[in-house]
């Protein structure tokens, strides 16, 4: 091991000992002396980040820990957007953790090892890192969902989110014990070589012994090991057929927690979906392709169809993040350089808005997440005028209105798409969005457009939720005006990701 | 020029944030003065154009290395035109809001959706590339949305507003993806790049082409817009927003941006003939389409609905036979009439306070004069009587309907026709029965009828004036004018490949004087049925003893039109074309649209029993399914 | 040409089923040859000799649970110590230093809990966590 080697997880170090910290903090000091955690997460996040930057350009670095990981320009954009994520639900929830009486040492704590582990996920460039990654941040957020204690549904969702977890999580596990029986190899550019050479790497290393054993990669245990792979990562990033649990963890979790999930974890999930396919996987593509198509198109669909009918405000942005998936699924099955960095951008643009419309939800929530029935936000637009009009900014985007994130987002998954010539895929993606339009329409015509049918008492904004919502609003914005720094960033990240593909270097 | 559009958008910003606690005069100031300042910036940008186009290029809006967008504004003759037509006439609306919607709550609200429909609808003309011109065109109908829902507590304004921004959406898909179909064929979204290069493109005879698809799926854009068959449903609902509204977003401007699209993109559209020849059938059934429906509604606003959608079928049938100028003409000239005739109707409601039903009103002539008399000039215009402005342009699209190289040209033109004669009839039958004849108000709100304020009259009075000259800079050249208009077009529209035959002047003096006729005979019809009739009738009541034999003759007269004319114009109208068709083919065909999406929700939602076993289940099954596949894929 | 790798977990499917056959005969053949006299005594479930009382399936304090869990956590991570411990001298200073980083965090975890009262049997709320 180097000094380099540990330069390169130094953002998870820093995570980590912030959230020891934080964690001991929170047990060794007196009640409500809470109010240090957030800003100690902050602090942490902030050095994260720093450790990140210092190792500007990405471009040259060498991987880290014998291969396993890897800080390119893919992995530093995705640690970026996680660690603008996790300070911006920091800062979201900061009034929810108070109002809810929820243990603020832990919670903070929890967030930032997730924070890690999601870190860990973006970084890893083999699959048994990539495991102990998504563990990390799984547990974490098994624990997160069912942080309202006093709550059934809480405790309920997290649950269920731990138990079918788990479930998936075995059965990505035997993807990668599979994939490794079939090619002797759990390193992703290893596996790349593998597959291309059609040599299983142990097999025919330890050929004088196992004379018998030297030969063709059996393809159908490949195939096999990628059903099982997509499985895991299709859970995730809640792609149908595997979305069954995201209504049901999404409404009972803590709202900030929601937010954390549909944009930090799901962004994680895609980091590590898209490099183990991309890398690893990339000579398979023709027979993954289908999965990825019909997933895209069903997740899309059945998110969009769900979400018509929903009343609960949680709940209809848990579908209509199935369905979000389902968009960045579109991106994915392009398998090109645009198409990576298309989920790229809007990965990062579906963050912004999600975690401001979700920071509204908990904001308006109340204590007790008493209002987010949709008909509570009846007469919004004119009891908080700025509240409203920053949730309409974000479900505008997430229509994809035009001078919005959203917007481009949708525009370059489609173009991507269409570069691939999935025209059909690219129609009933179009088409899907212009479903998608009614049920984000119905929140802003029952805010402006519904007198209020009971006081519902609106909180005032405090400074640190008025920052959230102002800088997603701007950010969103910023994304619909100027979105080429972001996606050029994205595009390198791709290339880079790419490119030593083809050269085959390892 | 970037001012143009920015200042309504200032305007908006300034009354959305404080109108609240702002007076009315100052909210107004606000918005009228945007307004007006804009349509300086139009007219001084309009002047110092001369024959050149200007591209003004401000910072990059996408500048990746294989696709590039910059925010850029382009003016030439039709941008120019049309951004005249939007703040001037947007300009006359917003004077007469402030009297309109003077006691409304939250006015500011109303001039704020209205400076920022301003906004959007001057980015969409002005826009340089299809893309900033797509940002216009979702912002006019997020405008349009927001404005007709404005009496919020109606409930059935919200559904309409529901129903107009997801009908155009339907029409708005097929633009986006034909977006998306020109940039991975021209390489880029910029008007200047693409339309040069399309004009290299071999003519698409077969319509099997791209441009020929490109054309069609704008198409399905600009019908949802301009409200054509069949997504033309949204437009009478919309008529439940204020009035104003009505005039400015659904008469001058916001709907003739499909009209404006497809003039747009005629270099595209004259190498696709066969898109061509669908935009000019489309446009012509709905043109006489809708005008057999106005005829018997009885909704005042309902009638001017159904006649925009009529007039607009007119302007889209123009561009279908390649009178792009001649199109922009009419959107022009109806822009003037039309938005006088929903001020108009808005200031009639105004006099009878809020009653819309014109078989209760009646005789209003004298009450109301000035309504009465620009509300004359602008259905004498829309009827096309010589010399007001919709004479000109009408006539000019008849006329190239009629020489139109395109296939089954006159059996458009004689459509067209029956259309002009139909459209006498309604807007007659409208006029007499409101402003003629004895007053059939309650004696309630007949006491109370009065002229509108001057802050409402005077901008009818405007309109009026420019219902009757604003046809004057297309006078035909062979009446002795230059047809300026059109040759000032020209540079910013293409022409069909094939030039239209020079027809003969005589034979263009013959037909003209045709549709003259034409129209005088519907206007007689109209006052025949629906003003002389009723006092037959009464006299007939009078005279029971068969006295006046003469009268009786022509009631029997009477009688044969109404069974060779009206009653199955009343049968076709009613049974077939509305109940038929308009409920129930299209509101049905919608309804089950939404049935299905539904009944499929609700089985979603059995799915999602909450039953953590039933879940495994699922993620067995669908990991089963997978592996299937892939294993049988591979091997 | 047959797929080897496949073919080299036939011993292991051969295990398998000689398993299988193994348990299923055995029960089955007790079942066959032995005799069958039940009683009522025969019948009740085993408990050390002591007549049974209640019912099996009673909830048991959570704090049961907790415990095991804590149990096992610090079990398995103390296991480190020896394979540490075995290859100690070639890791040197660097091992020294990686493994009282690994005590820290350890302690650091275990601190927590006792500060949390998790390890109190005696505390009413076993663990405010």
């Amino acid at each position: 091991m180097q000094t380099s080697d540990l330069i390169r997880i130094l953002p998870e170090i820093i995570l980590a000992v912030a959230g020891i910290v934080v964690m001991l903090l929170g047990a060794f000091q007196k009640q409500n002396a809470g109010r240090m955690h957030p800003a100690i997460a902050l602090l942490g996040l902030l050095g994260a980040a720093g450790a990140i930057a210092y190792q500007y350009p990405w471009r040259s670095l060498d991987p880290a820990f014998g291969g396993m990981l890897e800080l390119d320009a893919f992995s530093a954009f995705f640690h970026i957007l996680f660690f603008l994520v996790a300070a911006l639900v920091v800062l979201s929830s900061s009034e929810y953790v108070a109002q809810e009486r929820l243990a603020s040492g832990e919670y903070h704590a929890l967030l930032l090892f997730a924070t890690m582990g999601m870190g860990l996920m973006a970084s890893s460039n083999d699959l048994i890192m990539i495991f102990i990654g998504l563990e990390i941040s799984s547990l974490a957020s098994y624990i997160l969902v069912g942080f309202r204690r006093g709550v059934a549904t809480s405790s309920e969702s997290s649950l269920k989110y731990f138990l079918l977890g788990s479930f998936a999580t075995a059965f990505l596990l035997y993807g990668i014990a599979l994939m490794f029986g079939a090619t002797g190899a759990t390193n992703l550019t290893e596996i790349h070589l593998a597959l291309q050479a059609e040599q299983n790497t142990v097999t025919a290393m330890a050929s004088p012994q196992l004379t018998p054993l030297v030969g063709p990669v059996p393809t159908a245990l490949v195939g096999l090991s990628i059903a099982l792979l997509f499985v895991g990562f299709a859970f995730k990033v809640s792609a149908v057929p595997f979305q069954i649990w995201t209504p049901d963890v999404y409404q009972g979790a803590p709202t900030p927690v929601t937010a954390f999930l549909s944009t930090g974890s799901k962004a994680a999930a895609f980091a590590v979906f898209l490099r183990v396919f991309m890398v690893a996987l990339e000579g398979s593509a023709q027979d993954w392709v289908w999965l990825l198509w019909v997933s895209g198109l069903l997740s899309m669909v059945l998110g969009n169809l769900a979400a018509l009918l929903q009343t609960n405000i949680k709940r209809m942005l848990a579908y209509s993040s199935i369905a979000h998936a389902g968009y960045i699924l579109v991106a994915f099955t392009a398998h090109s350089e645009e198409g990576v960095a298309a989920v790229m951008f809007y990965l990062a643009a579906y963050a912004l808005m999600n975690i401001g419309a979700f920071a509204v939800v908990s904001h308006f929530g109340n204590r007790g997440e008493r209002y987010v029935e949709m008909e509570h936000y009846a007469g919004l637009g004119y009891r908080a005028p700025l509240l409203a009009a920053s949730m309409t900014v974000f479900l505008l985007s997430l229509i994809g209105i035009p001078l919005t994130g959203g917007f481009f987002g949708k525009f370059y998954i489609f173009r991507a798409a269409l570069h691939a010539d999935l025209v059909w895929l690219t129609v009933l993606g179009v088409l899907n969005s212009a479903i998608a339009a009614y049920y984000y329409l119905r929140v802003i015509v029952f805010m402006y457009m519904h007198p209020a049918a009971e006081q519902i008492p609106v909180e005032r904004v405090r400074p640190a939720m008025g920052f959230v919502l102002i800088f997603s609003m701007a950010a969103t914005f910023l994304l619909g005006i100027f979105p080429q720094a972001v996606l050029d960033f994205a595009s390198q990240a791709a290339a880079l990701l790419l490119e030593n593909l083809g050269n085959g270097v390892l | 020029m970037w001012l143009i559009p920015i200042l309504p958008l200032l305007g908006a910003a300034l009354n959305g944030l404080w109108g609240k606690r702002l007076p009315l005069r100052g909210i107004a100031a606000i918005a009228v003065g945007a307004v007006a300042c804009s349509f300086l910036l139009a007219l001084i940008a309009c002047l110092s154009l001369g024959d050149a186009t200007r591209m003004e290029v401000y910072f990059p809006w996408i500048a990746g290395a294989d696709f590039q967008v910059d925010f850029n504004l382009y003016l030439d003759p039709l941008s120019a035109v049309m951004s005249l037509i939007v703040t001037g006439v947007g300009l006359l609306i917003h004077i007469y809001s402030i009297g309109y919607m003077s006691g409304e709550k939250g006015v500011h609200r109303f001039f704020a959706y209205m400076n920022l429909f301003l906004f959007f609808m001057l980015t969409l003309v002005l826009a340089g590339n299809y893309l900033l011109l797509l940002v216009g065109w979702e912002g006019v109908g997020l405008c349009s949305y927001l404005l007709i829902g404005y009496y919020f507590r109606r409930e059935d304004a919200a559904d309409a507003g529901k129903k107009a921004f997801i009908v155009t959406r339907l029409g708005d898909l097929g633009f986006l993806i034909g977006l998306i179909l020109l940039y991975t064929t021209f390489g880029s979204l910029d008007y200047l790049v693409i339309f040069p290069e399309a004009a290299q493109f071999p003519v698409d005879s077969d319509g099997s082409g791209t441009l020929t698809l490109i054309g069609l799926l704008l198409l399905a854009g600009a019908v949802g817009k301009s409200a054509q068959i069949p997504l033309y449903v949204w437009l009478p609902d919309a008529m439940l927003g204020p009035t104003p509204v009505s005039a400015l977003i659904h008469a001058a401007t916001m709907v003739t941006a499909g009209v404006y699209i497809i003039a747009r993109s005629s270099p595209i559209y004259v190498q696709a003939p066969e898109a061509l020849m669908v935009v000019a059938v489309i446009g012509c059934i709905t043109a006489l389409y809708a005008a057999t429906i106005g005829i018997l509604q009885t909704d005042i606003k309902r009638i001017l609905a159904y006649s925009t959608i009529s007039q607009l079928g007119y302007m889209v049938m123009a561009c279908g036979v390649g009178a792009f100028g001649a199109a922009v003409f009419h959107l022009m000239t109806h822009a003037f009439f039309k938005a006088l005739l929903f001020l108009g109707a808005g200031s009639v409601i105004h006099a009878m306070g809020g009653e819309q039903d014109i078989r209760k009103m009646g005789g209003l002539r004298k009450k109301i004069p000035v309504t009465f008399w620009t509300f004359l000039f602008a259905s004498l215009a829309l009827i096309g009587a010589f010399p007001f402005a919709g004479f000109f342009s009408k006539d000019e699209i008849l006329w190239r309907t009629f020489t139109s190289s395109t296939g089954g040209g006159r059996l458009l033109w004689v459509l067209a026709l029956l259309t002009a004669g139909l459209t006498a009839v309604y807007i007659g039958r409208l006029v007499f029965l409101t402003f003629f004849g004895e007053s059939r108000a309650d004696p309630e709100v007949a006491s109370h009828i009065h002229e509108s304020p001057k802050v409402m009259t005077i901008p009818l009075i405007v309109l009026a004036v420019l219902s009757l000259i604003g046809g004057w800079i297309g006078w035909p050249r062979f009446l002795g004018g230059s047809n300026h208009f059109e040759r000032w077009l020209e540079p910013a529209l293409a022409a069909p490949a094939a030039a239209h035959a020079a027809g003969e002047e005589s034979l263009e003096f013959l037909l003209m004087g045709l549709s003259l006729a034409v129209a005088a005979l519907g206007v007689y019809i109209a006052y025949y049925l629906f003003l002389k009739r009723r006092e037959a009738a009464d006299r007939l009541a009078q005279a029971s003893g068969g006295i006046y034999r003469l009268l009786l003759n022509k009631y029997y007269v009477d009688e044969i039109y109404r069974f060779l004319f009206v009653k199955p114009l009343v049968m076709g109208s009613t049974e077939v074309l509305w109940k038929t068709l308009d409920v129930g083919a299209i509101d049905g065909a919608v309804n089950l649209a939404a049935r299905t999406t539904r009944s499929l929700g609700n089985a979603l939602r059995k799915i999602q029993s909450g039953n953590i076993r039933s879940y495994a289940g699922w993620v067995v099954l669908g990991a089963l399914l997978l592996i299937g596949f892939m294993v049988t894929a591979a091997s | 040409m047959p797929n080897y790798y496949i073919q080299s977990y036939i011993p292991i499917l051969m295990l398998l089923a000689v398993v299988i056959l193994l348990a299923v005969g055995m029960l089955v053949a007790s079942y066959l040859l032995g005799q069958h006299r039940p009683t009522r005594e025969k019948l009740t479930a085993y408990e050390c000799g002591i007549t049974p009382t209640g019912d099996a399936r009673h909830r048991f304090s959570v704090k049961f649970y907790l415990v095991a869990m804590l149990f096992i956590l610090f079990d398995v991570e103390v296991i480190f110590l020896y394979p540490w411990a075995v290859i100690f001298k070639e890791l040197g200073i660097f091992g020294f230093v990686e493994m009282l980083l690994f005590l820290v965090i350890v302690l650091a975890g275990f601190a927590y809990l006792w500060k949390k009262g998790a390890l109190d049997w005696t505390k009413a709320d076993s663990g405010g966590l």
